[in-house]
């Protein structure tokens, strides 16, 4: 008999009562427990990073981890960026530099990097092209996703 | 026509932020599976696990006695429902072809729905799928298109057509020819592989007594009207949106067994049902492309100009003619002869069924495929004459004297007329900006250091723009809202920003305030949708026209009002202006449309509003074009090859949004990076598809792109619209198999040494010399 | 894609997941969740118990007592390549680490869930066999050690009881001074590795070397050490031909073959990348130039 579970998830510092299944994908959780579907699945089997969600802030990727095994841990997704009106420095990067298309794989490249970015702010281009190169992206070559991360990068360490 | 607005104005032209990216990157956006409804159900597809066979039996029984499971459907449950029809196509004959919406006494592809489970959840409905079996009669499958076609069913052949076109003496070319050169080349089985599956919701109001289908895109309003055919309903009574789309590529947004699957149910269950397609499912579920084999000759004389070309291809379709019918291999007939001079020529497309999951058009549909061929053989040429192959191609190209150019030819039901385009303008403009003198000098002096590195080039030709027809429509209320209402559909592409744009140029308004509306079919009766490169073209067409119609509607109005004449008025800054003192504001735009509501006394016995609908209409379609160039390396202990730069440049007559035009070209480089060196949909001998995820279906990633360089060109103009402009969608794929395989037959020293597509490094590795 | 239903347990001590271990049936233990996860969602997999390890005190951690280095098998691929201790003296363990995957999957993969998956391509299925590991194992008898050698039995299968898990790592220092180079070929940047050649050198003061070690990754179902070239450079003075035909060795191991990559093109990967990773930890060694 499918048992369920009362667990807690902190969701952009928002505590989130739910029950789930245990065999519920953190990612489906947060999208469907906690609706915040900013989060995307691109493939449900842990290589296009579409679902990258930072976990006590660090990236992972959140179709690789049942939403049981987060209970009680802090949990920032891309509805957590802003604050209010004011975009994160990488949403506004992405809009300037024209680093998104249909925008589905956005979600994810702004949590790592900014998962990336807040790890190492002094992080070397090639740590970061080799951090960025996690993620697929179908409409944009990347080149434009590289561009407005690395002028953040650069903002950060001017 | 219309007046042309100025080159640059104040805002065509100019690299603005798109209006879509707000909600995007906040995690706004509202993409297929994030639309949902109250009591929604969900439905999971029980697909074949067999290439083909007689469907003998479907056992449901310990689906349905799941705890959960609202029910299960197979073929009888559904036989009433015809198969999925094909757009316009002038073959005739493919009908017998069309995919049912569940597999009928027959399955023909690993992949093919068999039955369909509903149930409370995604997961219990997985669980049900699991509990569905199929017994199936295995039956020998067929997997290469240029084996001798076979039974599809009594009757019927895998062979329903053969697309044939032609002009010019062929056989007489050959027969005086200098010399002949033939090829055989072969385009791997890849496609679009949205990062966002597919998916599909319903819903029936019974209340209202309408259907809705969410989570559609690029062509609402034909399959708005197929599906209320297919289903018996009005068209009225079935309402499709689109919301946001991660992706088109050309294969999201054609009518699938899913979409009409989600709908019925809905009718029949009475709870929304949803479909979200899983990544495992889209990868033999939704279109594939490109998968062709060509033979080739050419007659040629001592120059090494093109005399004839003379062509057989074997089209491999996969196991049924979807909706687009024969068009890939339609174009890549038509398109093949790209931007070369050329006295005769005939090909001959086998259209071929195997069992492998159906193909449709991917991004430059038949170009891709026909550039990498015509390209190939300019290189093979080049090498048997003893010219450099860009000397060869100078020779060949037509000249911006011979435009337009009537190809004597036919795709997509009209002639194709080559209609402005100084080819070798910028042929010479590509090489300066990519330094191709001093690159050659340089790989001279590396391949003397041990290194395999060379340089290839592939010259393309696109179309875009097809026709018939697209409406906009522009309302300006009283607020001075502008609202801008378009038949078309958006993939990502930045539609919203562009059509925007070119509204706010005549209105004179902030391009952001004002609100596209796009892919629905409740709010405009009729549109074209997003493809083959037409949005920009077709709807930026009417959106201009549109556009100027309110700007006179505003002035006529305002003229009386402010006892002035139309002719003496213009807007600024979104208000009505004296020409002769443009500065002083006189009337807004918010102030016209109150004057013109219902009930104001300038509108009794007239229709009120500021509100314009405007068509544009166009029998030809604009060829925009370009050239792709390559260095690349490989590795000498791997055969890996790495392409090192890239540049592409492409002529589209007009670029509204230059930023936008160089992402998309940026993103089509990607893509034809994957299907030039990773991307393909392999087969076991039992046709077992083995690319059925992302670790074996290789999607570049940010480390295998190249440097890559844009050159956006506008100097070629469409004279066909008024705006100038031609499709920007297709040119950063269209020339890239071309581009790298010319480069890695360069680095190997061997030309014409590819002659497949994609180049795998083992087989790179094999041509090494010891 | 989503998992199939099993009952969950979260043990918080090593008794607690032996004994349940012990006492269920089809149970899966549950450690990064890297490669787990996947053959869940594409139900490949279909464990009634799953007991996840993550809350067992005690599992993770890296500490060094003398010249060994003790890594919990819950230890993070992450956290081990950004201790100090292996990013100074083992340079072989830093390299293979940073090749795993993407940052996201390092940050919840484990040591312990890598080996015990024994993907035959797996970096650090390969590194510890080429370090000399020994894998510490717990079950109801008590604890053992197998070496990293003989750890994999066959293709994806590891030497271990139904009822046994694996506790830790034990690796040897390698001596200071010596030089190491992991590379490997994978189609795109972070795939699994087709090929991979882990190689490491040392050199006695006369410029001699003396000890070599090369393993394969990739070739075959389980980790392969190249032992005739390693004889054939032990005791050598290191020339670039010395090992060209060292690798030239690799021509003749005996290699795995599937549809996508015939035996021939591994024997081929393998041998460039011994010789490339033979020069890179050559070059490693203290003073080459
Ligand atoms: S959805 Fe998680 S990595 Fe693709
Ligand atoms: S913007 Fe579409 S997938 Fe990245």
């Amino acid at each position: 008999m499918t048992q369920h579970h009362s667990i807690t998830l902190h969701l952009n510092g928002t505590a989130h009562a739910v029950s789930v299944e245990p065999r519920h994908t953190l990612v489906d959780v947060i999208r469907e427990g906690c609706g915040a579907t900013g989060t995307h699945t691109g493939c449900e089997h842990g290589v296009c990073g579409s679902c990258t969600v930072l976990l006590d802030g660090e990236p992972i990727r959140a179709c690789l981890m049942f939403a049981i095994q987060a209970d009680g841990r802090q949990i920032r997704t891309v509805e957590g960026l802003a604050h209010g009106t004011i975009l994160h420095r990488l949403q506004q990067a992405f809009i300037d530099h024209h680093a998104l298309q249909c925008g589905y794989c956005t979600p994810g490249f702004l949590m790592l990097a900014a998962g990336l970015l807040e790890a190492d702010p002094n992080i070397s281009d090639d740590a970061l092209q080799d951090g960025l190169s996690a993620n697929l992206c179908r409409c944009t070559g990347y080149v434009n996703i590289l561009r407005a991360v690395r002028a953040v990068a650069a903002e950060l360490r001017a | 026509m219309n007046a042309l607005p100025p080159a640059k104005g104040q805002v065509i032209g100019h690299s603005v932020t798109r209006l879509e990216d707000g909600p995007l990157v906040r995690g706004q956006g509202r993409f297929a599976a994030d639309v949902n409804f109250p009591r929604q159900i969900f439905m999971r597809v029980v697909r074949a696990q067999i290439a083909h066979g007689h469907l003998i039996a479907i056992n449901t029984e310990a689906a349905r006695a799941l705890p959960g499971v609202i029910a299960v459907w197979t073929h009888a449950d559904v036989a009433s429902i015809p198969p999925i029809p094909f757009r316009a196509t002038r073959l005739q004959g493919l009908e017998p072809y069309c995919q049912p919406i569940l597999a009928a006494g027959r399955v023909r592809y690993a992949g093919e729905p068999v039955a369909v489970v509903f149930a409370e959840n995604p997961y219990l409905a997985e669980d049900a799928a699991d509990l569905v079996l199929a017994e199936i009669e295995e039956l020998p499958v067929l997997l290469d298109a240029r084996l001798p076609p076979a039974e599809f069913a009594p009757g019927t052949s895998t062979e329903p057509a053969i697309v044939r076109k032609q002009f010019g003496d062929v056989d007489a070319a050959f027969a005086t020819a200098f010399d002949v050169v033939a090829l055989d080349l072969s385009v791997g089985r890849h496609s679009g592989v949205p990062l966002e599956c597919r998916g599909a919701i319903a819903r029936y109001d019974a209340a209202h007594d309408v259907l809705e289908l969410h989570g559609t895109a690029k062509k609402q309003h034909w399959n708005r009207d197929e599906i209320a055919r297919l289903l018996g309903l009005r068209p009225h009574g079935v309402h499709l949106f689109e919301g946001h789309v991660g992706g088109g590529f050309g294969v999201r947004g054609e009518l699938y067994p899913e979409d009409l699957l989600v709908c019925l149910a809905a009718l029949r269950l009475g709870r929304p049902v949803k479909w979200i397609e899983d990544r495992r499912e889209h990868m033999v579920a939704t279109n594939h492309s490109r998968e062709q084999h060509h033979s080739l000759r050419a007659a040629i004389d001592a120059q090494g100009r093109l005399l004839a070309i003379d062509a057989v291809f074997h089209h491999d379709q996969g196991a049924y003619v979807r909706t687009h019918g024969a068009r890939v291999a339609d174009l890549t007939a038509a398109m093949l002869p790209g931007p070369y001079r050329l006295h005769a020529y005939r090909v001959a497309g086998h259209f071929r069924l195997t069992n492998k999951t159906p193909a449709a058009t991917y991004r430059a549909p038949g170009r891709f495929e026909s550039t990498f061929v015509r390209e190939r053989l300019m290189d093979a040429i080049a090498a048997r004459i003893g010219v450099d192959p860009i000397e060869l191609r100078r020779r060949n190209l037509l000249a911006s004297a011979d435009m337009p150019h009537a190809r004597q030819l036919d795709a997509l039901g009209t002639d194709v007329v080559l209609d402005s385009g100084d080819y070798a303008g910028l042929l010479d403009k590509s090489l300066a900006r990519f330094g191709w003198d001093a690159l050659q000098a340089e790989l001279r002096a590396r391949r003397a250091a041990g290194e395999l590195v060379g340089a290839g080039i592939g010259f393309f030709v696109e179309k875009s723009g097809l026709g018939p027809s697209d409406g906009v429509r522009i309302s300006v209320d009283r607020t001075g809202a502008v609202e801008l209402v378009s038949g078309a559909a958006s993939v990502g592409q930045g539609v919203e920003t562009v059509l925007a744009q070119i509204c706010a140029e005549t209105l004179t308004v902030d391009y952001r305030a004002i609100r596209v509306v796009r892919g629905r079919t409740d709010r405009i009766e009729f549109g074209n949708g997003a493809h083959a490169s037409r949005v920009t073209v077709m709807s930026g067409s009417a959106t201009h026209l549109a556009a100027l119609e309110i700007r006179a509607m505003a002035l006529a109005t305002a003229a009386p009002l402010l006892q002035a004449q139309p002719d003496e008025l213009t807007l600024a800054r979104g208000h009505v202006v004296r020409i002769a003192a443009p500065e002083t504001d006189l009337m807004s735009l918010a102030e016209v449309a109150a004057h013109m509501g219902p009930g104001s006394p300038l509108m009794i016995g007239r229709t009120p509003g500021l509100t314009a609908e405007r068509w544009f209409y166009s029998d030809h379609m604009t060829y925009p074009y370009g050239v792709h160039l390559a260095v690349v390396r490989i590795d000498r202990g791997t055969g890996e090859i790495r392409v090192e730069r890239y540049l592409v440049a492409n002529d589209i007559g007009r670029a509204v949004n230059p930023m936008l035009v160089e992402g998309q070209i940026a993103g089509g480089v990607a893509q034809g990076l994957g299907g030039a060196l990773f991307e393909e949909f392999r087969y076991d001998e039992a046709g077992q598809p083995l690319s059925t995820t992302f670790a074996d279906y290789l999607i570049p990633t940010l480390a295998e792109m190249p440097a890559l360089d844009v050159l956006v060109a506008e100097d070629a103009p469409s004279p066909l619209n008024p705006l100038g402009v031609k499709g920007a969608g297709e040119g950063g794929i269209n020339g890239v198999g071309a581009a790298i395989a010319s480069a890695v037959d360069d680095a190997l020293r061997k030309p014409g040494a590819i002659t497949t597509l994609p180049i795998l490094p083992r087989q790179v590795h094999a041509m090494l010399p010891r | 894609m989503k998992p199939p239903d099993f009952t969950y347990h979260a043990p918080e001590t090593l008794e607690q997941a032996l004994s349940l271990l012990a006492s269920l049936d089809n149970a899966r233990l549950l450690a990064g969740g890297q490669s787990l996860m996947p053959m869940l969602t594409m139900r490949f997999a279909f464990p009634d118990h799953v007991i996840d390890l993550n809350r067992v005190a005690g599992l993770a951690g890296i500490t060094q007592t003398g010249d060994t280095l003790r890594i919990g098998a819950m230890t993070r691929q992450r956290d081990l390549l950004d201790h100090p201790f292996v990013q100074q003296k083992i340079p072989l363990l830093a390299q293979a680490l940073a090749l795993i995957g993407h940052r996201q999957t390092r940050n919840r993969g484990t040591i312990g869930g890598s080996l015990c998956h024994l993907d035959p391509a797996a970096e650090l299925v390969s590194v510890m066999t080429a370090l000399g590991a020994t894998i510490e194992i717990a079950g109801p008898n008590g604890p053992r050690d197998v070496a990293m050698a003989d750890f994999p039995l066959g293709y994806m299968t590891p030497s271990l009881a139904p009822d046994e898990l694996v506790t830790a790592v034990h690796l040897p220092v390698p001596p200071p001074g010596h030089g190491a180079s992991f590379l490997e070929f994978s189609r795109r940047h972070g795939d699994f590795a087709i090929v991979s050649a882990a190689v490491m050198l040392t050199r006695h003061s006369s410029g001699h070397l003396a000890d070599a070690v090369i393993t394969l990754g990739g070739v075959g179902p389980v980790p392969l050490r190249l032992a005739k070239a390693e004889a054939l450079l032990a005791g050598q003075t290191p020339t670039p031909d010395l090992f060209t035909q060292a690798a030239c060795l690799a021509r003749e191991i005996d290699a795995m073959e599937d549809a996508q990559i015939p035996a021939w093109y591994r024997r081929r990967l393998a041998e460039s990348l011994t010789r490339r990773a033979l020069t890179a930890a050559h070059q490693s060694l203290p003073g080459a130039a």
